[in-house]
């Protein structure tokens, strides 16, 4: 583990304080980026959601909201676990930190299980938008086409989200990496444990916004 | 025409140029693989100068089609897909990263004092980046092109054309990261970096101004993200996000495509600002005039630019009420922009004047902008932009800001900074020639096309009325001495880097960090961090005298 | 290509056809004059700072004190000229979304590449807009591909044409003449193409010319028989909302949101029934999308408007 003394200085920084500053600065605007990133998303299915209500409702208890909540708390306690490596990392242990790390990993890995099991769930039920998408609707409100558009938005928006999962957790073994070989900072855990909890943050909005349309 | 100047100061010159960021390693593996913002600021201006001539040489050849109404040169599909290519490269591949990417990375850390900016290797990345979604683009170009003008308009872009949309949206997208990596850099890098004694309101103006732009980079470029990856989507699975056939709204599409592409305009607009911000005071020898206002209009100018961008939809079928909400806002951000203008006529006003090359481009661009400017009053105008909308008005109008403006800014940038940059001189003469010639040729190119515009002539149109014809053949008339004029700064500075005098550390005697190291700086810019003690532009302290 | 226009002849300013054009024009002239002032000022500025103040004669000054005053001006005065243009603008734009009540109805649908017409006395045409001057007309328009755009300059009026839904503009000419009609929204390879001629003709001609019409028919009893064609007698009146008087009356739906039948309306009904559903009545309707073309659309559309109050359609008659 780094030590205070020996984080490496880069060469136009003038100290390791303006160093580590600049790091985290430079995530928590990296964070912003994503946050606008997936605003258009939301946008649109703002839009769309308030046109076809009906459909958005019927889409969405397709979903399995059981394994939906299996995976938030999966996530939110990933996101205890990386702020307790972080916290490990802040008091250099090492070990701690490498254990809290791989639980994170753990979980993350478990969370992604678990979405690519629903991902096959719909595909068996044909619910893949595209030429295979399949769906009778029960009410005459309800409109395949609409239903369709519910997953296509579901699709997109949990691929990203898991998409940015799959960077973090792939960021989290480089962190694990690099302690072993003595070569990580506090900044860089930081920075990351900031990043997943961004990563959590959006799943907060999207498990709502999808699994519980029409829930009381 | 008599303008008076200092002579130029007799230099002994030195046989070889002492150690400096260009000489620091000749091998194709210390450019590729640099980490120093000025070699890499320099490999942007060889991109970028390759891509303006590209989307230069597209106008060209479209412009000389439209001399005859018939449009005799090209059928229909090659028309349309040279006017998207000269948007689509103009746009993306030159305008927004133009000045940030060039002056901007070579500028930034110079100015604050200091030795690199704050993500030296993400830096490089964004110009491997911007190399990429330039390739992926270029080859969307040549491989059958693309026909669907740089807005990507849905349905025809998802559903319709038969072109390489896929490719070149996809080149759009990864280029867009070059813009985030540059904006996320800079924002780091000004807030952190800055020298002892570097007070916010003692920072350059083009600090200032690349702060701003930097915000726009980063907040408004990933929902282009965004955009571009639903249209991919859209076209290849064909679901209906955007396509009423299948569902969609279109207007979806434009709501998303135009809340990056305003603010974008003011990425493309506001680092020209900070380079007339940085000319104009050194050329009349004499602090800016309200320095504060500048600076805070430049923030103001990137906030109000998220809130406008349905005043490009006011006939797309958005309600009434929203076309008159955003009309409201639009003239909001007018003002910051007419203040700016203000404040730099005001810096002239008992000045000591001296009309070098930087100069003209600087005023130029205060005209130009500022005729340009007011003519996005009549589209911001909701009754005027029923009527114009769609037309060459609009052509005119944004190629004032674009070419008037921006490119103007770009051009007194280089010409402003080259001692700096290659610590060589460029010839004075060929320089004031070639920016009269492209003020000439630029007005009568864009002028004609205002007329043309309220005439009714609507834009990306191959044939038109005869009736048309002259002001037509104006434009193009135009066009070609704007060409010339555009060749010859090509010219005289390459020859400028083997033959031209070479510069001191500050040639211009100007203000600035910047201009205390040699020229070029060294690689690591300052051997120790300066602290700063004055207020900038202390123009009236600085002796003219004989310069270095 | 459309009839080619008597008068091609080189302009500076586009011809004024329309009452709307006035509008325009005026508040175009204002802006003008703005531009024109403040353009000339800063230009005539610049060069007499640059030739008052060269170097050779003006020496190097301390810089003047700042001015709040000056800069709060020059903030303040810009504004409130943009928003007395804003005022004016938005004021002639709500022109532009209010036809007057009496306006006549045509139909225009727009697709890759060409313009076609329908008038409700039932003539139609490719490419031109023939209308009586003097009285307001009302455009109302769907594509059935892409977007694109009816202009007609000499009008000063423009409006998107979108496919899936209807946009309109309306506008009284004024000038008996024929002006250009362009699409103004780029739509794939022949969009320059897309062009026609908006001709405005003294009412009596006008009356003649609809006279000619081949068909005899107009749109309402075109969709009279269309509206019998498609069963759709079979259920409104009795299981489903009569029709008499349902134009441009208020709708309470089901989810208690009340809407206005204006054309959309009645077109979204046929197209898409199930996304408004009248209070009281179950979505049994089934949707018309895909069995009818634009033009069909539009003539049930207008029998459906004729619909007063007072006029029940006729039952079925049995052969």
């Amino acid at each position: 583990m780094q030590t205070e003394h020996t984080d490496i200085l880069e060469v136009q920084f003038e100290d390791v304080e303006q160093q580590r500053s600049t790091s985290a600065l430079g995530m928590w605007i990296f964070l912003c980026t994503e946050i606008m990133f997936f605003g258009g998303l939301f946008l649109a299915y703002c839009e769309y959601r308030h046109l076809h209500p009906e459909s958005f409702a019927a889409a969405s208890s397709r979903l399995d909201w059981m394994l939906g909540s299996i995976n938030t708390a999966i996530l939110l306690t990933s996101s205890l676990t990386a702020a307790l490596a972080v916290r490990a990392a802040t008091l250099r242990s090492a070990g701690t930190m490498r254990f809290f790390l791989g639980a994170t990993i753990v979980l993350g890995v478990a969370f992604l299980t678990i979405k690519g099991f629903e991902y096959h769930t719909d595909y068996q039920e044909g619910l893949i938008p595209g030429a295979s998408f399949t769906y009778s609707a029960s009410q005459p409100a309800v409109q395949p086409r609409e239903v369709e558009m519910f997953f296509m938005l579901y699709f997109i928006m949990t691929g990203v989200h898991a998409f940015h999962m799959i960077v973090g957790i792939v960021a989290f073994f480089i962190l694990i990496s690099k302690s072993l070989r003595n070569t990580l900072t506090v900044q860089t855990v930081e920075n990351t444990g900031l990043y997943w909890h961004f990563v959590d943050v959006l799943w907060i909005f999207l498990f709502p916004l999808l699994y519980l349309v029409g829930h009381h | 025409m008599n303008v008076s100047t200092q002579p130029l100061p007799v230099v002994t010159e030195p046989r070889h140029a002492p150690p400096n960021y260009l000489n620091d390693g000749y091998s194709v593996r210390s450019w590729l693989l640099t980490l120093d913002h000025k070699r890499i600021a320099i490999l942007y201006m060889i991109s970028i100068t390759l891509f303006f001539f590209i989307g230069g040489a597209a106008a060209v050849l479209f412009r000389v089609h439209l001399l005859t109404p018939t449009g005799a040169l090209f059928d229909p599909g090659t028309y349309n897909k040279l006017f998207t290519i000269h948007g689509v490269v103009m746009v993306f591949f030159f305008l927004i990263p133009s000045i940030p990417a060039v002056m901007g990375n070579f500028l930034v850390p110079l100015m604050i004092g200091a030795k690199d900016l704050a993500f030296p290797r993400l830096n490089l990345a964004s110009w491997y980046v911007y190399m990429a979604g330039g390739t992926l683009t270029g080859y969307a170009a040549i491989a059958g092109g693309i026909d669907t003008g740089w807005t990507f308009y849905t349905p025809y872009s998802t559903m319709f054309s038969n072109t390489n949309v896929i490719a070149a949206a996809t080149g759009v997208f990864i280029t867009g990261f070059s813009s985030i990596l540059t904006g996320l850099n800079f924002i780091a890098t000004i807030h952190k970096m800055r020298a002892p004694g570097l007070t916010w309101f003692r920072l350059p103006l083009f600090i200032w101004a690349m702060y701003a732009t930097s915000v726009i980079m980063v907040l408004g470029t990933p929902v282009l993200a965004m955009t571009v990856s639903l249209l991919g989507i859209e076209r290849i699975f064909h679901v209906g996000i955007f396509d009423p056939a299948l569902g969609g709204d279109p207007l979806l599409f434009q709501h998303l495509f135009w809340f990056y592409s305003h603010p974008a305009v003011y990425i493309m607009i506001l680092p020209s600002m900070g380079v007339v911000s940085e000319i104009i005071p050194c050329f009349a020898r004499k602090r800016p005039f309200g320095y504060k206002f500048i600076a805070m209009a430049s923030v103001a100018i990137a906030m109000l630019g998220f809130f406008v961008w349905g005043h490009h939809m006011f006939v797309s079928g958005q309600s009434m009420y929203g076309g008159v909400v955003f009309s409201f806002l639009s003239f909001f951000v007018a003002i910051p922009s007419a203040v700016k203008v203000f404040n730099w006529t005001a810096t002239l006003h008992k000045g000591s004047i001296s009309l070098q090359t930087p100069m003209l481009y600087a005023l130029g661009f205060i005209g130009l902008f500022t005729f340009g400017g007011l003519t996005g009053l009549f589209l911001a105008c909701l009754g005027v932009d029923i009527h114009v909308t769609g037309t060459y008005f609009i052509v005119a109008h944004f190629h004032y800001i674009m070419v008037g403006g921006a490119v103007m800014g770009y051009l007194g940038a280089i010409h402003f900074w080259w001692p700096k940059m290659t610590g060589r001189v460029y010839s004075e003469f060929w320089g004031r020639i070639s920016a009269a010639i492209i003020f000439v040729g630029f007005n009568l190119t864009f002028f004609p096309q205002f007329i043309l515009g309220y005439l009714g002539m609507p834009r990306r149109y191959y044939a038109y009325p005869p009736e048309f014809q002259v002001l037509n053949v104006m434009s193009t008339a135009g066009a070609s001495i704007l060409g010339l004029g555009f060749l010859l700064p090509l010219i005289y500075l390459l020859w400028s880097l083997k033959y031209g005098k070479r510069a001191g550390p500050n040639y211009w005697k100007a203000t600035g960090l910047e201009w205390t190291t040699q020229s070029p700086p060294e690689t690591e810019n300052f051997e120790t961090t300066p602290e700063v003690v004055s207020e900038p532009y202390a123009y009236e302290f600085m002796e003219l005298g004989n310069a270095d | 290509m459309g009839i080619l226009l008597a008068a091609g002849h080189f302009q500076l300013f586009p011809d004024q056809a329309s009452l709307f054009a006035n509008d325009v024009d005026g508040l175009f002239f204002f802006l003008l004059t703005i531009t024109a002032f403040f353009s000339i000022l800063i230009a005539g500025l610049i060069v007499f700072f640059s030739v008052k103040y060269r170097r050779s004669v003006s020496p190097v000054r301390p810089p003047p004190p700042e001015k709040m005053w000056l800069e709060l001006t020059w903030t303040i005065l810009p504004l409130c000229i943009c928003m007395v243009i804003f005022v004016w603008g938005a004021r002639v734009f709500a022109l532009a979304f209010h036809p007057p009540a009496d306006a006549l109805d045509i139909y225009v649908v727009g697709k890759q590449w060409m313009w076609k017409v329908q008038h409700p006395q039932g003539r139609r045409e490719i490419n031109e807009l023939h209308i009586p001057a003097g009285r307001p007309v009302r455009l109302i328009m769907t594509s059935q591909d892409v977007i694109h755009d009816f202009f007609v300059p000499a009008f000063r009026v423009k409006q998107d044409v979108l496919p899936g839904r209807y946009t309109s503009e309306w506008f009284q000419a004024t000038e008996p003449g024929e002006y250009h009609l362009f699409c103004a929204q780029y739509c794939g390879l022949s969009h320059a193409d897309m062009i026609g001629t908006a001709v405005v003709m003294e009412p009596s001609k006008y009356a003649a010319w609809l006279a000619e019409s081949p068909s005899g028919k107009s749109m309402t009893e075109t969709g009279e028989a269309l509206y019998r064609q498609f069963g759709c007698n079979a259920c409104h009146g009795t299981k489903a909302p009569s029709l008499a008087g349902l134009f441009d009356s208020n709708v309470v739906l089901q989810n208690g949101q009340t809407v206005r039948a204006d054309e959309s309306y009645l077109r979204e009904s046929i197209l898409a029934p199930r996304a408004k559903i009248v209070s009281g009545y179950q979505t049994i309707m089934p949707t018309y999308k895909g069995q009818m073309s634009e033009e069909q659309l539009a003539q049930i559309i207008e029998y459906i408007k004729s619909l007063r109050a007072f006029r029940e359609p006729e039952p079925e008659k049995k052969q």
